[in-house]
């Protein structure tokens, strides 16, 4: 962190009089097999031309998204007794994970037509074109998706988590979990006040399964048969060691 | 120990997996059935997405059965061309179960065909189960009536006979390809061998003698459960070998225990303890489709995929 200050010092860029620069602990992340969550440590300054001296206070807001994909939302109703599947409603985008971590109250920090240009907070992550036809309550099935993402942690809401000291430097850390899924996960940082955005920054950290996994994964999608083949020759192996093994407990 | 299955992209711990795969497998060593009818709403509980859970549980399967195979293969117990026969309606069934479990997964209806099945099959076997073994511990109190048994039904009037030596039979080889072909469409939906059903459908519906049964079903599940693990690693790309490696090691352990267990109690407590397990995994499952779920939403892959 020093040095990206020692950075900020020497480099007095003339552009915006704020803007924001910022670092991660680590950009990528490898799934191995035992591979069992993730923290990952984001950290940052916010650089001026010259002292503002207007000393107005500042809020960074930490957006983390992982890669996204459309959903489709089921609701469930009773038909004869038993409950299921009726209507369903296709999410055309959602995040696979979306943490927001803030300074403040998420409300405090950005305001409504802010979060409208920028898209970050949770709601508006989530992209529904339309519902189809019948379904009068499409929002229901937006909000049930973040709902049951938020039960299973992988969308959250972190007010006061971005720790701001000297209305300079930042940081904040933010959990991968367990379940994580592959690709590309975006990292944006606002700099804010007032509600207003001053400043944004980008960067990705990019998630891969390797090893073992990656060869796994891989040969279900290239070369199904080859995979069913192989998962078949396994089984057939560890049956004939297991009856073997048997017989020579028994005998 | 968490591990990340590749497939099914859930990290899960390995000492959770194996324990099931032995606890399973003790019951399947006990009872001489493949256990997927209990394994395959374990995984649906820890969290594996269920068309992951059918498929892998499809290839679990493969290993336990060809390693029961192998003992009665040396003690001659198996009605090849029995076997044969249904696997002949299995392989057919199968191919239309794989088929009919892609065409629900992508109308997002795959979740409750699953269920029903497994609620009225194991509720009908079950329930018959439970009845004729307490009738059969009734029996033994009553020395000298011995069960009858009916020589000649309608089976015995369909054309296409066929002698199955092994079995000491000559029927019409209609019946049992329609056993092996509605078993193979529930092994693909269900992703059990079809043990639990199979066995009785042979000892009452086509009056096999009970020792040649278990060897000859088997032998047919291995095929089809094979197929059926193909078929899924193919068109759903669902099979997850870490998980399966998983649960057969805890699988063959397990059996190995069971059959020791299973050889100290009788064959008619044996019957009444596994339709007892039967029908309480029916219940639960029951339960849970009449009653109304906490979360009435629930999230899947969209079409297309």
């Amino acid at each position: 962190m020093l040095r990206w200050i020692a950075i900020l010092l020497l480099f007095p860029w003339a552009a915006q009089s704020e803007t924001v620069v910022a670092g991660l602990s680590q950009n990528r992340v490898s799934i191995t097999a035992n591979f069992d969550g993730s923290e990952i440590l984001i950290f940052g300054a916010v650089k001026r031309e010259a002292p503002d001296g207007l000393d107005l206070p500042i809020d960074v807001i930490i957006a983390v998204e992982g890669p996204s994909e459309p959903v489709m939302v089921r609701r469930k109703e009773k038909w004869f007794g038993i409950w299921v599947n009726r209507d369903a409603v296709e999410v055309d985008s959602a995040p696979s994970f979306y943490k927001v971590a803030t300074t403040g109250r998420f409300d405090e920090v950005l305001s409504e037509t802010e979060d409208l240009r920028h898209n970050v907070s949770i709601e508006r992550a989530i992209r529904r074109v339309d519902a189809p036809q019948g379904i009068m309550d499409a929002e229901r099935f937006t909000e049930a998706l973040i709902r049951i993402r938020k039960r299973e942690r992988v969308y959250q809401e972190r007010p006061y988590t971005v720790i701001l000291s000297e209305r300079t430097l930042f940081r904040s850390s933010v959990a991968l979990p367990a379940n994580l899924t592959e690709g590309n996960y975006k990292v944006r940082i606002f700099l804010t006040r007032e509600g207003n955005v001053i400043d944004a920054h980008e960067t990705k950290i990019y998630v891969r399964k390797v090893g073992l996994e990656r060869f796994l994964y891989n040969l279900s999608r290239e070369q199904p048969l080859l995979y069913g083949i192989m998962s078949l020759a396994i089984a057939i192996a560890a049956g004939w060691l297991a009856s073997a093994v048997f017989r020579y407990v028994r005998s | 120990m968490q591990i990340y299955l590749p497939i099914a992209e859930v990290s899960v711990n390995a000492f959770l997996l194996l324990g099931l795969g032995g606890l399973v497998g003790i019951l399947s060593g006990m009872f001489g059935v493949g256990g997927g009818f209990l394994m395959t709403p374990l995984l649906f509980f820890i969290g594996i997405p269920p068309a992951v859970a059918v498929a892998t549980e499809a290839n679990q399967i493969v290993a336990s059965s060809f390693s029961g195979l192998l003992a009665h293969l040396k003690r001659k117990t198996v009605d090849f061309r029995m076997g044969t026969v249904l696997l002949i309606g299995g392989l057919v069934g199968a191919a239309i179960g794989v088929q009919v479990f892609a065409a629900l997964r992508a109308v997002g209806q795959v979740d409750l065909l699953v269920r029903l099945c497994y609620v009225v099959f194991l509720g009908i076997i079950g329930a018959l189960m439970f009845v004729e073994s307490l009738n059969a511990i009734r029996r033994m109190g009553k020395p000298g009536a011995a069960p009858k048994r009916k020589k000649h039904n309608w089976i015995h009037a369909l054309p296409g006979k066929m002698k199955f030596r092994t079995s000491g039979l000559y029927i019409s080889v209609i019946p049992p390809l329609i056993v092996g072909l509605l078993v193979g469409v529930l092994a693909a939906i269900m992703g059990v061998g079809g043990g639990f059903i199979m066995v009785p459908a042979m000892i009452y519906l086509l009056g096999m003698p009970t020792k040649v049964v278990v060897g000859t079903s088997l032998f047919q599940i291995i095929f089809v459960t094979g197929f059926t693990t193909l078929m899924h690693a193919t068109t759903n790309y669902t099979v997850d070998m870490a998980l399966a490696v998983l649960l057969l090691v805890g699988g063959v352990v397990g059996a190995q225990i069971g059959t020791r267990i299973g050889v100290r109690l009788k064959a008619e407590q044996l019957r009444i303890l596994l339709a007892l397990i039967v029908l309480g995994v029916c219940g639960k499952l029951a339960f849970d489709l009449l009653v109304q779920p906490n979360e009435l939403y629930s999230l899947g892959a969209a079409g297309g995929h």
